[in-house]
């Protein structure tokens, strides 16, 4: 939307198909190289990565060890490179970036049901049927403007949960795709340019000039916005950035750092898109609902998980974008002490993990902790945890942390007034 | 592709190979249903009873356009009427095969003919059943093992079907007990269970519900505080009050006995207890209903009834005429695309009410909440058969006093079906074969999925984004329906058979739009198959056009 056809940075649909990889590598690498020097400033937009762990993730075999206890299971804890921190022996890699994170682990939520907690994570408020509220990605979107002219807000494997604007309406919804070994959906005409281009001419000439007669005046503009958003539509089609999908551009050696998953495609694909301008980039891991068999299902989803959100920090940290990139990496809740009878852990809400990094987070450091014997009797859980932190307060921490005043109301649709954000900032992770 | 989908296509290629060519012919000059005699349309005439409501309410109409200078429309021509009966009774455009059909029909009864028909037809329930479950349980699928969307969207489903009075499904949800899968009803109560809170229902979640959907009331703020913005006027119509906190929780507390159980959901008496806002301590909370008690207080035998009786009574009370809005709101927003009084679940109690609005809620009260009579009557209406274009030039003003038809998006079911519907010559309906329907239903649920689903929202008016036009101009099912495929596809039928361009970009034209080309629409086309095109290329490139035009995706 930014880069007008015919400028020195635009590259027509057809000239990018006929370079093939060479041109469109030369392309990113111009915008990288571009993304690498405006990083040094300090006037470089703000982005977030969103890795968003669905099925709720054992804290016990991820961030919150607690070794050897009752409630501790089989797994082991392993020193990191942060002082005093020791996480899950299933996530060594991250243990090797412990020094970049901010780790909470006194996350609750009132809200055990996968679907309703998912919705409360995604946009730190509870479900309710008088409002869709917008999600992380919606809300940078709209309160930091900018940006590429490929969709701001991206969702990789979104399993059919990808952020929603809400009340802020459907163009800041995340523009769906899948793994990144595959094209982007919906990108390319089934046509060639030619016919193609045919098609759009017969469209605008002749059906949609013919509808606009006796309607109300600049229609498109004031009520349908059809061709503006079918011009938007074609920029995208035309626009470089979109080689920054393409991460079998990336050499061989990083790529198998990131792992040969969907998710870590999707993560290495999430760097390169905050590279080229691109404000929030959810990826989805889903498979971590271990009612039964808790210890390898956890620990399988933790090989996935391990070598791209580790690859993944270092990455960016090594294109001095860490800085204005903040990945957060978390489920929808955790998953309960004891351990039932066949070998899984249920939902627990009651005390759980999320991992921040960047945008000049505290590194290194833990807020909060759960007990190591927990008071499964007790009527108020909330005692096991020290420093108990909700939802909303991530919320809060992570807008802040973007320079999102997360306090500021907006009216929605209804005219009902809505922060942003009904949290508190946790100070002790904001430097 | 899908397996579902797979499948569905090697069994329809084996089947519709036997149908010969014959038929296909046969499909495009439109003899197939026509041969079937029409149905005699119910009271279409002025002898209906009905009849009366419309030319009240018409001259309601009327009489808001002169006070306010408005010129209105012309009428719309048939086709234009009919394709929004479509769209909003079973969520579709119309096929080929019944334009034809009602083109043979004579002048002036089409579109009652297919209302009638429609009204008829399982696709009504089963479109309404989603549009209506929306309002009572929400889009989402919620807890899980203990709520069944898909069976209580199915049970609501028949209800419609088998002509239910809308009061006695709303007793049925209110008063639901069980399990939910014997009684589907339920799930309008499971649905707000809450795994952290002990098996419970939520009663506030359920006012909230109750308020919105069957009262047209938004009262939710005042779960947590007073109304201090004149938001909610409860009181009567001499002595307006505003809303307190405690309306919000008396009305909670008539869902307080419900729990669940082995046995599923059923009454355990428990009382509701809340702390108010500057309160030490909770408190009992009565049931008390938040407007006309007197509909209760004068009824001795409802009393004596457990608390969600009494409440299903004083919902569906036939003087409870604020619910009787409520319904007719909702009803019409599903007739147009937008309510009558916006928003669709927040009509101020004691007025002033949009033009028509109490005549119709009137007329549905007193006629045993029936939903069909009252679709009749908005059909008949002439805001709905006004023309959405004139001569004129058209402002907001016209549209917001429905002295024009107004320009509604369709909501991404209607596209969907619409896109699909439109790639057949053939209706396809409960009477299509079942892998028909069922790859049907498998496009149309990824299609949905990646066009974006408006959730509860049913009637936002949200921007059109770049992924839908990116889905719609290069997407997969836009282009397997309009690509060549002379078993499956319209567009490579019609390019076979049609006798020549004219006829083709006609019979292009009555499948997506539902009308027929002008004069200068038919000459561009004519223009552009003379460029050397293959006639095949040229039907499929104008089917894509067309699906990516404004009038396809907008109501108009």
């Amino acid at each position: 939307m930014n880069i007008d056809c015919g400028s020195h940075d635009h590259l027509s649909r057809r000239s990018l198909l006929q370079s093939a990889g060479a041109l469109s590598m030369t392309a990113l690498a111009t915008h990288l190289a571009r993304g690498s020097e405006q990083s040094s400033k300090p006037s470089r937009p703000k982005s977030i990565i969103v890795l968003w762990l669905r099925g709720a993730p054992s804290q016990y075999e991820t961030f919150d060890p607690h070794a050897g206890t009752k409630y501790g299971g089989e797994v082991a804890a392993i020193d990191t490179t942060a002082r005093d921190v020791q996480i899950s022996e299933f996530l060594p890699q991250t243990a090797e970036q412990m020094h970049r994170v901010a780790l909470v682990r006194s996350v609750t939520s009132k809200e055990g049901d996968h679907q309703r907690a998912f919705y409360n994570i995604q946009t730190g408020w509870r479900p309710d049927p008088t409002v869709v509220h917008p999600s992380i990605g919606s809300i940078v979107c709209h309160e930091l403007t900018g940006g590429a002219d490929i969709p701001r807000h991206i969702s990789i494997l979104p399993d059919n949960v990808a952020g929603r604007g809400g009340y802020l309406g459907a163009k800041y919804d995340a523009f769906k795709v899948y793994d990144p070994a595959n094209k982007v959906p919906d990108i390319r005409p089934y046509v060639d340019e030619k016919r193609f281009q045919r098609r759009v001419d017969g469209l605008m000439d002749v059906v949609e000039s013919n509808f606009r007669k006796g309607r109300l005046r600049d229609l498109d503009r004031d009520r349908t916005l059809h061709g503006i958003a079918t011009k938007s539509a074609l920029t995208m089609m035309d626009s470089d950035q979109l080689a920054a999908f393409e991460v079998d551009k990336e050499s061989k050696a990083l790529r198998a750092q990131f792992g040969e998953t969907a998710f870590g495609r999707g993560c290495l694909a999430a760097a390169r898109l905050i590279e080229v301008g691109v404000r929030c980039v959810e990826v989805g891991l889903s498979g971590w609902d271990t009612h039964a068999d808790n210890h390898n299902g956890q620990r399988t989803q933790c090989e996935i998980l391990d070598p791209a959100y580790a690859t993944l920090l270092q990455v960016l940290a090594d294109r001095d974008l860490l800085d204005s990139t903040l990945v957060v990496c978390g489920g929808e809740f955790g998953r309960t002490p004891r351990i039932n009878p066949v070998g899984g852990r249920d939902h627990w809400p009651h005390g759980f993990s999320i991992a921040l990094a960047g945008c000049g987070l505290r590194q290194g450091i833990v807020h909060g902790a759960t007990s190591p014997d927990p008071k499964l009797d007790k009527e108020d859980l909330l005692t096991n945890v020290a420093d108990p932190v909700t939802v909303q307060d991530i919320h809060a921490t992570i807008l802040k942390a973007l320079d999102v005043r997360f306090e500021r109301e907006l009216i929605t649709p209804i005219g009902r007034p809505l922060k942003l954000s009904e949290g508190t900032p946790i100070e002790s992770i904001l430097s | 592709m899908k397996w579902y989908q797979s499948l569905a296509r090697w069994t329809l290629l084996a089947a519709v190979g036997l149908m010969g060519v014959g038929y296909l012919a046969n499909g495009l000059s439109g003899d197939g249903r026509s041969t079937q005699p029409p149905p005699i349309p119910k009271g279409t005439s002025e002898t209906a009873d009905w009849m009366e409501v419309v030319a009240d309410v018409d001259a309601e109409f009327e009489t808001t356009w002169t006070r306010e200078s408005l010129a209105t429309a012309p009428d719309a021509d048939w086709q234009t009427v009919s394709r929004r009966v479509s769209l909003a009774l079973i969520g579709s455009s119309i096929s080929l095969e019944d334009m034809r059909w009602l083109e043979s029909l004579p002048e002036g009864t089409q579109v009652d003919a297919l209302t009638e028909r429609l009204l008829a037809d399982h696709r009504f329930a089963d479109y309404w059943a989603e549009r209506l479950g929306r309002a009572y349980v929400g889009a989402d699928e919620g807890p899980f093992i203990v709520y069944r969307r898909r069976r209580f969207i199915t049970w609501l489903s028949q209800q419609l079907h088998d002509r239910v009075p809308y009061s006695q499904i709303v007793r049925q949800l209110i008063t639901a007990k069980g399990i939910w899968t014997e009684n589907p009803q339920v799930n309008f109560l499971t649905v707000t269970l809450d795994t952290t809170e002990k098996g419970r229902v939520d009663p506030v979640r359920l006012a909230a519900r109750t308020s919105r959907a069957f009262l047209g009331m938004r009262i939710d703020c005042l779960q947590c505080h007073d109304d201090f913005l004149g938001n909610v006027t409860l009181g009567t119509n001499s002595d307006p009050l505003e809303g307190t906190q405690r309306d919000f929780h008396h009305l909670a507390a008539f869902y307080s006995t419900a729990a669940n159980s082995i046995q599923g959901i059923r009454d355990d008496g428990k009382t509701y207890e809340y702390q108010f806002l500057y309160e030490d301590e909770t408190e009992e909370v009565e049931p008390i209903v938040p407007f006309l008690p007197e509909l209760l207080t004068t009824d001795p035998a409802a009393e004596k009834l457990p608390s969600r009786q009494q409440l299903a009574r004083w919902v569906t009370h036939r003087e409870n005429i604020p619910a009787a809005r409520a319904a007719v709101n909702r009803v019409w927003a599903l007739m147009f695309g937008k309510p009558l009084s916006d928003p669709v679940d927040d009509i101020p109690l004691h007025g002033p009410f949009p033009a028509g609005l109490d005549r119709l809620a009137h007329d549905f009260a007193e006629h045993d909440w029936d939903l069909r009579r009252l679709i009749r009557i908005i059909s008949h209406l002439q805001t709905f058969r006004l023309d959405s274009r004139c001569d004129f030039e058209v402002t907001s003003e016209h549209e917001q006093a429905w002295a024009v038809y107004p320009l509604i998006r369709l909501r991404p079911e209607q596209v969907a079906s619409s896109i699909i519907q439109s790639c057949r010559l053939a209706t396809l309906d409960r009477q299509s074969a079942l892998l028909v329907q069922l790859q049907a239903f498998g496009e149309k649920n990824d299609f949905i999925n990646r066009y974006g689903d408006t959730g509860e929202d049913e009637f936002g008016q949200d921007a059109i984004t770049i992924t839908q036009r990116l889905l719609a101009m290069n997407g997969k099912m836009v282009n397997e329906r309009t690509g060549e495929n002379p078993f499956m596809n319209a567009s490579s039928q019609i390019a076979m058979f049609a006798t020549d361009d004219a006829h083709a970009v006609e019979i292009t034209y009555l499948s997506i739009l539902n009308r027929r080309p002008t004069d200068e629409e038919a000459a561009a086309w004519i223009r552009q198959s003379e460029q050397g095109v293959s006639r095949r290329q040229f039907v499929e490139d104008l089917y894509w056009i067309l699906i990516n035009s404004s009038e396809f995706s907008w109501n108009h």
